[in-house]
């Protein structure tokens, strides 16, 4: 055997647990639910080829409709406001001193570590309406606050301001990009007579676009798949079914429902796939609006 | 790979001593106030929820900083009505499984990325990364039904052992790091006969650590936090995580429930403190592992 020969045969020994992984727990799942979406697989009964009938359902459901809304009103709120107030505080970071920007960078960061089921609790009591800390201070203004955590209309803006709570990451992930461009940018800018704002239009912005971009597409993906503080606030026990629940039934949620409670396994796989097509183009499109925004340093 | 560093300031641009020192110290007063206001926001729901937790039942909504009668009696009734202890070592226990297994497998992956040179390497790890966008939702049915026929759906193997294969994510972060190993280490150490796995053990994850110890918190953290998998697995009592716990704990005594939220609230801060402490010990770790991510982006 040649030395190069070893090498592959060497390499491929690292790779195996991934490539094991990847075609157990990755490709062939992927493949065995999209053949289980064409069935009506229920774990306990005989299972029989149904062909579309799963899909025909899925665009006549109701739920699918209000559950797919209900996650893009909460995506296309949750993700603009999270990017647009981390930069700001980590703009602010960028500008304090190495120590205070360490100290403030770890505060922001705090409440991402907090599990997402203690989030929940939290967010039904500091949004109750009669009780809550935050009725308490927009009363102490003069507003009078919404039913936060029980009137359909609030409890998704009430979501996404709790959700902004968790932004440290982002925060973390813009100061990281702030760090790394250039000060002699903003020196010649200055120089050119550039206003604040215009600097950030003309540096600031398009030097961490990279950031901005990644940041966006994760954030995405993964509001799009919202389950665990907004299951632990709103489903779960069997009285709490009439609680407000159809403008707190978000989509990975029904998903769950279906594949776990139901038993619903083969119309739960189509639901699983028609949100992977989803987030597969709303990522696409994201891909190909960065081509042309996205400055990339090597260019 | 940039090395682990300390945030740096960036601006104000230095323009010589005396000038605009005036507007200078205007703007450290209100960069001041905007970061405290902000750090107040951020800080305040865990204040909140501490301090509610040791208030009596009729006090827990006075939004009191501090309370006014103290009732560190929640803990004991939270304690002896669900079993707490049970549930957090349940937690410690899978969370350091999930932890160890992942990091473990991503360095050996990773090492095989940075290190050699073979036919399909750049298209295979151009499917490592494309696995990353892949929600985790498609795949969880299958999964299920896998873990399902081999017996194990009950238990609390699933919520750790997908993570033997290793993680796009954390594969990624360690390959940065092992790609900054200068070469000839490693080929000094082949010339005295070392095998490959020797250049892993002993050169490659000695001089890693930080990354490696950055993929083990954050997937101590994630799997801490875990909600959902619990929730399709888990059905004893006995075995659930804290979060899976703190489920039950708050349909049990929350609004459809016995509503006696200072119970919630003393598991609610259960669940969350093990991970505080986590934090502080390793803050570093954790902001850094984040911070890497803008660098690439």
């Amino acid at each position: 055997m040649t030395a190069r020969r070893r090498e592959t045969w060497a390499a491929y020994g690292f790779l195996s647990p991934w490539i094991v992984g990847f075609l157990v727990f990755l490709a062939g799942p992927m493949v065995a639910s999209l053949v289980l979406s064409f069935t009506d697989y229920d774990v306990l009964t005989s299972t029989d080829f149904v062909g579309g009938e799963n899909y025909r359902m899925l665009l006549a459901d109701p739920k699918v409709r209000g559950s797919l809304a209900n996650t893009m009103f909460y995506t296309v709120l949750h993700v603009p406001l999270t990017m647009a107030v981390a930069l700001g505080l980590a703009m602010l970071l960028a500008r304090a001193g190495r120590r205070s920007a360490g100290f403030f960078r770890t505060i922001f960061y705090l409440p991402t570590i907090t599990p997402k089921v203690a989030v929940g609790v939290l967010f039904l009591l500091l949004f109750n309406g009669q009780v809550g800390l935050v009725n308490g201070v927009l009363g102490f203004l003069g507003i009078n606050g919404p039913d936060w955590t029980s009137d359909g209309a609030w409890i998704k803006p009430g979501i996404v301001l709790m959700s902004a709570w968790s932004l440290g990451s982002t925060v973390i992930i813009y100061l990281a990009a702030l760090q790394n461009v250039p000060r002699d940018l903003y020196e010649a800018a200055e120089m050119d007579g550039a206003s604040p704002w215009a600097r950030f239009r003309a540096v600031t912005v398009p030097m961490i676009s990279g950031a901005l971009f990644f940041t966006l597409i994760i954030n995405t993906i993964s509001s799009l798949q919202t389950f665990d503080e907004v299951y632990t606030a709103f489903f779960g026990s069997a009285n709490q079914q009439t609680y407000g629940n159809d403008a707190a039934l978000f989509y990975v949620i029904y998903l769950f429902q279906q594949a776990f409670q139901f038993l619903h396994m083969g119309y739960a796989s189509a639901l699983a796939w028609l949100l992977f097509l989803i987030i597969m183009l709303i990522t696409l499109v994201q891909v190909g609006l960065s081509r042309r925004f996205v400055y990339y340093e090597s260019e | 790979m940039t090395a682990l560093q300390e945030p740096q300031a960036l601006a104000p641009v230095e323009t010589g001593p005396g000038r605009h020192s005036g507007r200078r110290q205007r703007h450290r007063w209100v960069l001041w106030t905007a970061l405290s206001a902000a750090a107040v926001i951020f800080v305040y729901p865990f204040v909140w929820l501490v301090s509610a937790s040791l208030k009596p039942r009729p006090e827990v909504f006075d939004n009191a900083l501090v309370p006014r009668h103290w009732a560190p009696e929640n803990y004991a009734t939270i304690w002896s009505a669900a079993p707490v202890f049970t549930w957090l070592v349940n937690s410690v226990v899978v969370a350091l499984a999930a932890a160890a297994a992942v990091t473990v497998s991503s360095a050996i992956v990773a090492f095989g990325f940075a290190y050699f040179r073979f036919p399909g390497r750049n298209l295979l790890f151009a499917s490592v990364i494309g696995t990353m966008m892949l929600p985790g939702a498609v795949t969880m049915i299958p999964t299920y039904l896998i873990w399902n026929e081999l017996g194990l759906a009950a238990t609390q193997v699933p919520l750790w052992a997908t993570n033997l294969f290793g993680s796009a994510f954390y594969i990624f972060l360690i390959r940065q790091f092992f790609l900054g190993v200068p070469r000839e280490l490693f080929e000094a150490a082949r010339v005295d006969g070392a095998g490959y796995w020797r250049l892993f053990w002993r050169i490659a994850v000695p001089l890693c650590k930080p990354a490696l110890i950055v993929s083990f918190v954050f997937e101590l953290r994630a799997s801490w936090s875990d909600l959902l998998k619990p929730l399709i697995y888990l059905r004893d009592p006995a075995l659930f995580t804290m979060p899976r716990g703190m489920k039950s704990i708050l349909d049990q005594f929350g609004q459809a429930g016995e509503a006696r939220w200072e119970v919630v609230l003393a598991g609610a801060v259960l669940t969350t403190v093990p991970m505080i402490i986590a934090f502080f010990l390793c803050q570093r770790y954790f902001v850094e592992g984040v911070a890497t991510q803008g660098r690439k982006g």
